[in-house]
């Protein structure tokens, strides 16, 4: 490429896990002063391949050149050392610290934390400075937004002089205008000569904000490219190995009739913090309602209420009659028998039983069905008949029904539960995060199961926290905020830049508004939540 | 992935906890200055030399099966009840106040009722602790516990008050009548030349127990009941997705778990003292716990287990007849046996796990990858 030293290199880096190769014979060079993208899909090796170099992993074979030395990183103090940065999906924050207590936890110059605090004031001033990283080093975690969390993760790794920085899945919790803040940071960091790594499966992000993109797949490199020579199909075809169709084609809605009415619905928690605040919306056959929000908005809550396990005050009509939001006999199976069916959020903790094999989940919910019973026994023979049926149907690989669930991909997880409930032929079907830890071909399978389902006069209510997906799969779109509704749009008339204000809460969305006015906006409601709690 | 094939993890492992368990008697033993291998002689004779022999250890086992199987629903359910000795003392209760109060034609209907009279007393004292648990949270590991003393100081109380028979000196019941007396091995296996089981405990119970197994196990497996315990056990949240009532599940499990243990009354109570005496239970409630984490909470896994403790149980009482090796030490035995098999259970999983990992052939990639482009 060029006659430059790489700031890291990789040279066939081989790490397996039992039988499972997680990595395999990975070589890659990043050049200093780049933004470095890999992208890859879930389960490709790309955290392996960074917590290889981060120091959690030892690789089995392969070096690992940090500005053309040979380096060995047995732990991450070693990584530190080397001047590398991490800044985990997860953020690894003192709660009840303050900004610049958390930066100096672990560097510490000495036994006394007076000195070591003073020293840390100066050069986060100074840094902040540099790299327009603002931040009041005296505000608590606790009270401050999840992208300023963010930031102090970078300011942590600056601290202790990192040059390359690594992000791992940065975005997921940002709202569209925090994200746009933190690649304004890294473009920053990087023309001031540091080197960053991002790790995403996010194609947009790659396009927005790289230089150079590397591709993972199946715990190997596939590709190495300029980003500006690539694009996203491309991209997407290098990740799964075949043509993805990005966009869901999907005919225009007919609605018909309303099939759910939500009115003024509202939901209490056990520490007497109001989750829901007067929810209504409305939902015809043959309609998708998509969902939007930061998550923590009430979406759970919402999904929660209409699944039938959280009980709430408030008004929900189903084909026009009243369904009992608080009664004894308020359950998911009741819920279910009026002929709803709900795609969790989490698959691992609601949707399945993971010590259970496929066919027992592929009932799980409707094992009291006639069909899978006979007296007092249940009817094993036709549940597996059932379960092979639709694994077949849905694709699920393997497509073995006596494999345990936790033995599958989360692709082909979310697979074997969007297929016990659609198949159920729903009236109203509620779907969570439908897509999240799945990889793009089954999300391109999903996709099309939700828009066929629609299509056959059924209606949908969507909860995501990818705007991409709510974009592309709704009929209307509903933003949530702090337990509201703050409006509804269509897709076709609204924009990414509309839907982030509402949902940082703001609703006069014709006006400008900077990002400082959003951040305000995000700390208030943090601030009248932690007060409430 | 499998880590490692089935059957090591149900006979390789629990097999080599044995061993190490019994390396390290085999060291206490020579410690205070006896013969290991002449104790193992003796123990094995003591329990398996003669029917006489059989018919203690199976007694025993019948008493371990019963407790064992009330652990292990509740385990599946996520439910530590270790309120067996408890719901055993009640179950206990209610076959007396049934042997002694009900004119019974013929044994076989005594036993029927005794078995019925035993399990309703046993859950209704698992009720308490499993509505406190469902309702108000109160952890079912200290109510459960909690109501063994409850148990035993209200036992203590009926016997020697309104169940002892006026003028007797001693804190049990009268003598059950004759139609209640159930048959024992010796009664149903002897022949006119040769008595086999002779005075040995062992009685009709053990087929109960038999049946209790497979009733368990159909129950867990097969039912639709029990999948509703497995999926509650494996994850609450998940079962109130799929419209699981989590209240009624701690209740049920309970109640089936209590009804178990108090069963066992029928082979102490009913098939051996034929009276109620203090202390009747003598800790096959806490046996219990040990053969259900032994036995994998498998029915199955339960019956060897209820069997290996059946053999330490009289295997031990023939070593403390006849050799100088105090009761206590035996007591160290049956400790050593539980820590292994339950407690230290990693401990052996582990390494073996890992070399089962090795021993696989070499790591192909998981899917073979097609050729990029």
């Amino acid at each position: 490429m060029t006659d430059q030293t790489p700031a890291i290199e990789l040279k066939d880096i081989s790490k397996a896990f039992g039988p499972v190769q997680a990595n395999k014979d990975i070589s890659i060079r990043v050049m200093p002063g780049t933004i470095h993208g890999i992208i890859g899909e879930n389960g490709a090796g790309k955290s392996t391949l960074m917590s290889i170099l981060y120091g959690f992993y030892r690789a089995d074979s392969g070096e690992v050149f940090i500005n053309g030395k040979r380096t060995e990183i047995p732990d991450s103090q070693a990584a530190i050392r080397a001047g590398i940065g991490m800044v985990f999906q997860h953020f690894k924050l003192v709660q009840n610290f303050t900004v610049l207590e958390n930066v100096v936890l672990g560097a510490e110059d000495g036994r006394l934390l007076r000195p070591s605090l003073a020293k840390a004031r100066r050069e986060l001033k100074a840094l902040a400075e540099e790299y327009e990283l603002n931040i009041d080093p005296d505000a608590r975690i606790e009270d401050i937004g999840v992208g300023m969390q963010q930031r102090v993760e970078i300011l942590k790794a600056l601290y202790r002089q990192a040059d390359i920085l690594i992000l791992d899945e940065p975005t997921g919790v940002l709202t569209p205008a925090e994200a746009d803040h933190l690649f304004r940071i890294l473009r920053g960091l990087r023309d001031q000569g540091k080197t960053i790594i991002l790790i995403t499966h996010k194609l947009r992000e790659i396009m927005e904000s790289t230089d150079t993109v590397s591709v993972m797949r199946r715990g190997e490199m596939t590709a190495t490219v300029k980003t500006a020579e690539t694009s996203p199909p491309e991209l997407a075809e290098l990740m799964v190995g075949r043509k993805v169709l990005l966009q869901v084609e999907k005919p225009p809605a007919t609605p018909g009739k309303t099939i759910l009415e939500v009115e003024d619905l509202t939901v209490v928690d056990s520490k007497g913090v109001e989750r829901l605040r007067g929810i209504g919306l409305e939902i015809r056959a043959g309609e998708i309602l998509g969902v939007a929000g930061v998550a923590g908005n009430g979406q759970s809550e919402l999904l929660e209420v209409l699944g039938g396990y959280r009980k709430a005050k408030g008004r929900i009509r189903l084909n026009g009659k009243e369904i009992d939001l608080s009664g004894s006999k308020s359950n998911a199976g009741t819920r279910r028998k009026r002929g709803i069916a709900h795609v969790p959020e989490d698959r691992h903790h609601e949707g399945l039983i993971l010590d259970f094999a496929a066919w027992e989940n592929v009932a799980f919910g409707y094992h009291d069905k006639p069909e899978f019973n006979k007296g007092i026994f249940m009817d094993n023979a036709a549940i597996k008949a059932d379960a092979a049926a639709k694994m077949e149907r849905f694709d699920v690989r393997p497509p073995n029904p006596n494999l345990a669930a936790k033995n599958f991909s989360g692709g082909n997880q979310q697979k074997i539960v969007v297929a016990r409930e659609i198949e159920r032929n729903p009236d109203l079907l509620l779907i969570g995060q439908p897509t999240r830890g799945v990889d793009i071909g089954a999300i391109e399978f999903i996709h099309e199961q939700i828009v066929a389902l629609r299509d056959a006069g059924k209606a949908v209510l969507l909860v995501s926290v990818e705007l991409d997906e709510i974009m592309s799969l709704s009929d209307r779109i509903a933003v949530m905020f702090d337990g509201q509704i703050m409006g509804e749009r269509l897709p076709s008339e609204t924009d990414e830049r509309e839907l982030g204000l509402l949902m940082a809460g703001i609703t006069d969305t014709d006006k400008p508004h900077s990002e400082a006015e959003i951040e305000a906006n995000l700390a208030k409601k943090r601030a009248s939540a932690a007060k409430e709690a | 992935m499998q880590k490692m094939p089935q059957w090591a993890d149900v006979v390789l492992i629990p097999l080599i906890s044995l061993l190490l368990a019994a390396l390290l008697s085999a060291l206490v033993i020579l410690a205070i200055g006896e013969n290991p291998w002449a104790a193992l002689k003796l123990m094995v004779d003591g329990s398996m030399g003669s029917t006489y022999a059989w018919g203690y250890t199976l007694y025993y086992a019948t008493n371990f099966i019963f407790t064992g199987l009330a652990v292990a629903i509740a385990i599946h359910a996520r439910l530590f009840n270790i309120g067996g000795e408890g719901q055993a003392m009640l179950g206990g209760l209610g076959v007396a106040l049934i042997a002694l109060y009900i004119p019974w034609p013929h044994w076989t209907l005594a036993l029927l009722g005794g078995a019925v009279g035993a399990a309703l007393f046993g859950a209704a004292w698992a009720l308490i602790p499993a509505w406190l648990q469902a309702k108000r949270g109160s952890h079912i590991v200290i109510t459960t516990i909690m109501f063994n003393f409850i148990a035993a100081a209200l036992l203590n109380y009926l016997l020697i008050g309104a169940l002892k028979p006026s003028g007797s000196m001693e804190p049990a019941t009268g003598r059950f009548p004759e139609a209640t007396h159930l048959p024992t091995f010796q009664d149903m296996f002897s022949t006119a030349e040769t008595a086999l089981f002779r005075g040995a405990p062992v009685n009709v119970s053990f087929f109960v127990a038999l049946i209790a197994c497979v009733a368990v196990w159909a129950l867990i497996w097969r039912t639709r009941l029990g999948y509703e315990i497995r999926a509650f056990g494996q994850s609450e949240s998940a079962a109130k997705y799929a419209g699981i009532s989590p209240t009624r599940i701690i209740v049920v499990t309970m109640l089936i778990s209590g009804g178990l243990a108090g069963m066992m009354a029928i082979n102490n109570v009913m098939g051996e003292a034929e009276r109620l005496v203090l202390n009747a239970v003598e800790g096959a409630g806490f046996i219990g716990i040990a053969v259900a984490l032994m036995g994998r909470s498998h029915p199955f896994g339960v019956l060897l287990a209820a069997l290996l403790f059946g053999f330490l149980y009289q295997g031990g009482a023939e070593l403390a007849l006849w050799t100088s090796i105090p009761r206590e030490l035996i007591v160290v035995i049956q400790a050593l046996v539980i820590l292994f098999t339950g407690a230290l259970d990693n401990m052996v999983r582990m390494p073996l796990e890992a070399m089962f990992l090795r021993l696989r052939p070499a790591p192909k990639p998981a899917r073979k990858t097609e050729p990029a482009e």
